[in-house]
């Protein structure tokens, strides 16, 4: 067994070395951009819905997302949960917002024809403490006019962009907006029986739409406006302390609060939209159907490569074995072949990948109409993924071997 | 040391059924250097394929050194070509990518010698032939005589019982292929067993015995010495 991978290692290892140095660097080339597909794309299609999912948990929910019951209108006892939170040292910080629909209006002033249609839209109106909000979530690195809301801000919102019809006139004629909203401009804000006008102090956009499709205001003019003066919010973003996992946290925090079924506690992983859930899954198998592809390619690439090899040296096999050369030897050396170039054309794609199109496309993300999309490339993932690559070549590199090692030795000689 | 009984090969193609040897009849002795002499299709080079275990005859018994080699698995046949046989074909043969002394030390690493004893071994075969200073050269850097007699040291350097050649002067000139037979003539002074293959009667005239074949069959013995 060793004399026989020794002898197939020389015979191996002085093939490649003497091949042509332009022959050796095509195959490498093929195998890193079929590295690079296997790995790339499937990699760029669950980016996309990571990059949404990661934009939800930075934007929106932290890592742990405390929402109300279904059938509850509020996450009642708000207070002790809030308290508890305060005593998590797990738990970087938290805000909690309370959210009512209501109706937004704009342009009424000029509206001289009482049957003209009001400039108006639904949307939901959030109640928030204005620096935990942007402790949490950062909501001031997406305004895109006007400023922040201060503490004070009573009588002033912020308005997400997609609400408006400058910034959503791609959404189409079904989405009502409003027209001709600018910070300083003022909106009739609207609740059962209670009306109020807000000056826009700001609009905010970003690829969420709990961000974008919303009104914000601060807390204490919530609690008035919408008689909320129970206290009781409907949603806290939780955010973990680094190296706290969210699972962690989600356990510390159902452990340490005596809920009693007042709030729904998930990580943001388990939160995420529905349609997020689906689409991540259904990319997932898009990206194993494309990447198994990618393996069938490579496959049938490194059998293409040492099929030729072997079958235009057929004449020297059928001499090695008249010499008293083992088939093992002979097989072993064109499988060394198939784990030279695999090797060296996943060494390179690994290479390019992170060192190239991973931070290339983290700094310049594609845009994704719901998310801006980036290339999921986790080291263990890649890792099975050239390991697959790697017996795949081995199978594929040795079979060829094997069908022509197999044929009788003379006739290989006299190359009948 | 070779006994051939009543071979008998016979190719089929189709419905077409071509007998190339017709019940050969042969024996060759230890130290023997024995010609194989004919026309070209007379069948020479297809007895020698028989008696080398390169083929499998259709029919017929072949014994080497007491060995019914006919009765031997395929791997037991590699083993037996490996320690006990040496081979020198009409065009080398020798791999491309392997240099001079690579191509001898193949069989020998095969057998199991080290690296360093494999090479002292092929060092020598080289010498033998009168090659010590091409030992680095791959095939491409060397003429066909050399290239030649690199493939005989390669045959002779495992030491075999038997050394088949299949017409070795076929592909050189006048002059490489005196130098191959006195070579080939050296390594049967010092009792080396050859059969060779050949259609030059000139090549022949330092053998112990040549063997003359047509149509399949042995026609003539001539005895030289």
């Amino acid at each position: 067994m060793w004399t026989s991978l020794r002898v197939g290692y020389l015979l191996g290892i002085r093939q490649i070395q003497r091949a042509s140095i332009w022959t050796t660097l095509l195959i490498i080339f093929i195998m890193m951009l079929t590295f690079l597909n296997l790995v790339g794309v499937s990699g760029v299609l669950v980016g996309l819905i990571e990059g949404s999912v990661a934009a939800n948990r930075n934007q929106y929910m932290g890592n742990v997302f405390i929402s109300t019951p279904s059938g509850d209108p509020y996450i009642k006892d708000t207070n002790s949960i809030i308290q508890t939170l305060g005593n998590i040292k797990e738990v970087k910080d938290f805000s909690p917002r309370y959210i009512e629909r209501a109706t937004v209006e704009a342009n009424y002033k000029t509206r001289r024809d009482q049957n003209e249609l009001r400039d108006s839209v639904g949307s939901s109106v959030a109640g928030i403490n204005v620096i935990k909000e942007d402790s949490v979530t950062g909501l001031s690195r997406y305004l895109v006019e006007g400023e922040y809301l201060n503490s004070n801000d009573t009588g002033y919102v912020l308005i997400g962009a997609k609400l408006l019809q400058k910034y959503a006139a791609d959404f189409g004629e079904g989405f009502s907006t409003l027209e001709e909203i600018y910070p300083g401009v003022k909106v009739r804000i609207s609740s059962g029986e209670k009306t109020k006008e807000y000056i826009v102090k700001g609009i905010v956009d970003s690829k969420v739409n709990e961000t974008s499709l919303r009104v914000f205001m601060v807390e204490g003019e919530f609690v008035r406006f919408f008689d909320r003066y129970n206290l009781n919010v409907n949603e806290i973003a939780v955010v973990a302390k680094d190296g706290i996992s969210e699972d962690v946290l989600k356990n510390i925090i159902v452990k340490s609060s005596d809920s009693r079924g007042f709030a729904k506690i998930q990580t943001a992983e388990e939160a995420i939209p529905q349609f997020l859930s689906d689409m991540k899954i259904a990319f997932n198998i898009l990206g194993n159907i494309i990447g198994g592809i990618g393996i069938v390619v490579a496959s049938i690439t490194i059998f293409i490569i040492i099929f030729i090899n072997a079958i235009t040296r057929r004449k020297y096999i059928g001499i090695l074995k008249a010499i008293g050369i083992k088939a093992g030897s002979i097989q072993f050396a064109y499988v060394l072949q198939s784990i030279f170039y695999a090797s060296l054309g996943s060494a390179t794609g690994v290479a390019i990948l992170y060192g190239l199109l991973v931070p290339i496309v983290a700094k310049n993300p594609i845009n994704f109409p719901f998310s801006d999309g980036i290339l999921v490339a986790p080291i263990d993932d890649v890792m099975i993924k050239v390991t697959v690559l790697m017996i795949v070549t081995i199978i594929a590199g040795f079979i060829p071997a094997w069908m022509i090692i197999r044929k009788n030795t003379l006739d290989s000689i006299l190359g009948r | 040391m070779i006994s051939v009984k009543n071979i008998i090969k016979t190719y089929t193609n189709g419905d077409i059924e071509t007998q190339v040897l017709k019940g050969i009849n042969l024996e060759v002795q230890t130290g023997e250097f024995l010609a194989i002499m004919g026309k070209s299709g007379a069948g020479k080079s297809t007895l020698m394929y028989q008696m080398s275990i390169l083929d499998e005859p259709t029919s017929g018994e072949i014994t080497i050194d007491g060995t019914d080699i006919l009765s031997l698995s395929t791997k037991e046949k590699t083993e037996f070509r490996l320690n006990r046989l040496g081979y020198v074909f009409q065009d080398y043969a020798l791999v491309p990518e392997l240099t001079a002394i690579e191509n001898i030390m193949i069989p020998l690493l095969m057998r199991g010698l080290s690296t360093s004893d494999a090479r002292e071994h092929s060092l020598l075969a080289l010498e033998d032939v009168g090659l010590s200073h091409r030992v680095d050269n791959l095939p491409s850097q060397l003429s066909g005589g050399e290239q030649q007699r690199v493939s005989i040291a390669r045959a002779v350097a495992q030491d075999p019982i038997i050394l088949f050649a299949d017409e070795p002067t076929a592909n050189l000139d006048s002059a490489s292929s005196m130098n191959i037979i006195d070579v080939l003539m050296e390594l049967n002074k010092r009792g080396q067993t050859i059969v060779m293959v050949t259609h030059e009667k000139e090549y022949t005239l330092h053998c112990n015995r040549i063997v003359f074949l047509e149509d399949g069959k042995i026609i003539k013995e001539e005895k030289l010495r």
